[in-house]
């Protein structure tokens, strides 16, 4: 088992510095190529929300991500500062009705808050978003070579 | 890769061509193209998004955003877009009942609405 950590400052231009990061742990530990770019879009979900949370807490702590090559595949942590009790994943049945309203009375329906884990929840079969030992958020990602 | 943009009337029609990736880092600057466009009385837009590299829900956002602010003028935004990464989002989330998502720029330009 071989981990790869990156603290990063909760600021966007760093998502990008984690989604180039994850992408390319993830080709090294075997996943095929076609799941490449749901490790890039769901990485990329999970820390932009991250980064969204610290600066809704006005917290300057950074964001955490733990890359982890084992024999079975490869999985991604991305910690926060945000209460675990508060996090919320859009749910995307409900919006899709929301949708279909639409056609019908013309109104757009409101993007929902959380697209960001459900769009996360729409790519990743595996997915957990857990309370962190020392408080905050861990989302963790799963995927299996 | 950063964000491009690059805009150019065809008929009736604005299109923004798109390259590089859209995500929280760049997005707000496709925002301020598009409100821009809007203040400027361009309503009906074709974002052209073939050569996007990377879209996240971010971007997706500001599309949306986009859309409601050319049909608070009767307007519209219509999207140009093959490459499967794109529109997998666009399913995920059933965006693609929002926005008419056409293969090419001239098929965007002769379609209605």
């Amino acid at each position: 088992m071989a981990t790869v950590s990156l603290s990063f400052s909760p600021l966007p231009a760093e998502v990008r510095t984690a989604r180039l990061l994850a992408v390319v742990l993830a080709r090294r530990s075997g996943l095929p190529e076609e799941l490449l770019d749901e490790v890039r879009l769901a990485v990329g979900e999970a820390c932009s929300r991250a980064v969204a949370v610290h600066a809704r807490l006005r917290s300057a702590e950074h964001v955490e991500v733990a890359m982890t090559e084992d024999d079975r595949g490869y999985e991604i942590t991305v910690s926060d500062v945000g209460d675990a009790a508060a996090v919320v994943s859009a749910d995307l049945a409900d919006f899709a009705a929301d949708v279909d309203d639409e056609a019908a009375d013309g109104q757009l329906p409101a993007l929902p808050s959380g697209l960001d884990l459900a769009v996360v929840g729409g790519l990743v079969d595996d997915v957990t978003v857990s309370p962190g030992a020392a408080g905050g958020t861990i989302v963790r990602l799963r995927w299996q070579r | 890769m950063d964000l491009t943009l690059s805009t150019r009337t065809e008929g009736d029609a604005t299109v923004v061509e798109v390259g590089g990736e859209i995500d929280v880092y760049t997005a707000p600057k496709l925002r301020e193209q598009l409100i821009d466009l809007v203040s400027g009385g361009s309503y009906q837009l074709i974002v052209d998004m073939e050569g996007v590299e990377f879209l996240d829900s971010t971007g997706l956002g500001v599309l949306v955003g986009g859309l409601k602010r050319v049909r608070a003028h009767e307007g519209s935004l219509k999207l140009v877009c093959t490459q499967e990464r794109i529109l997998k989002i666009f399913r995920i989330t059933g965006l693609t009942k929002v926005f008419p998502i056409h293969t090419s720029v001239a098929d965007a330009l002769s379609s209605a609405g």
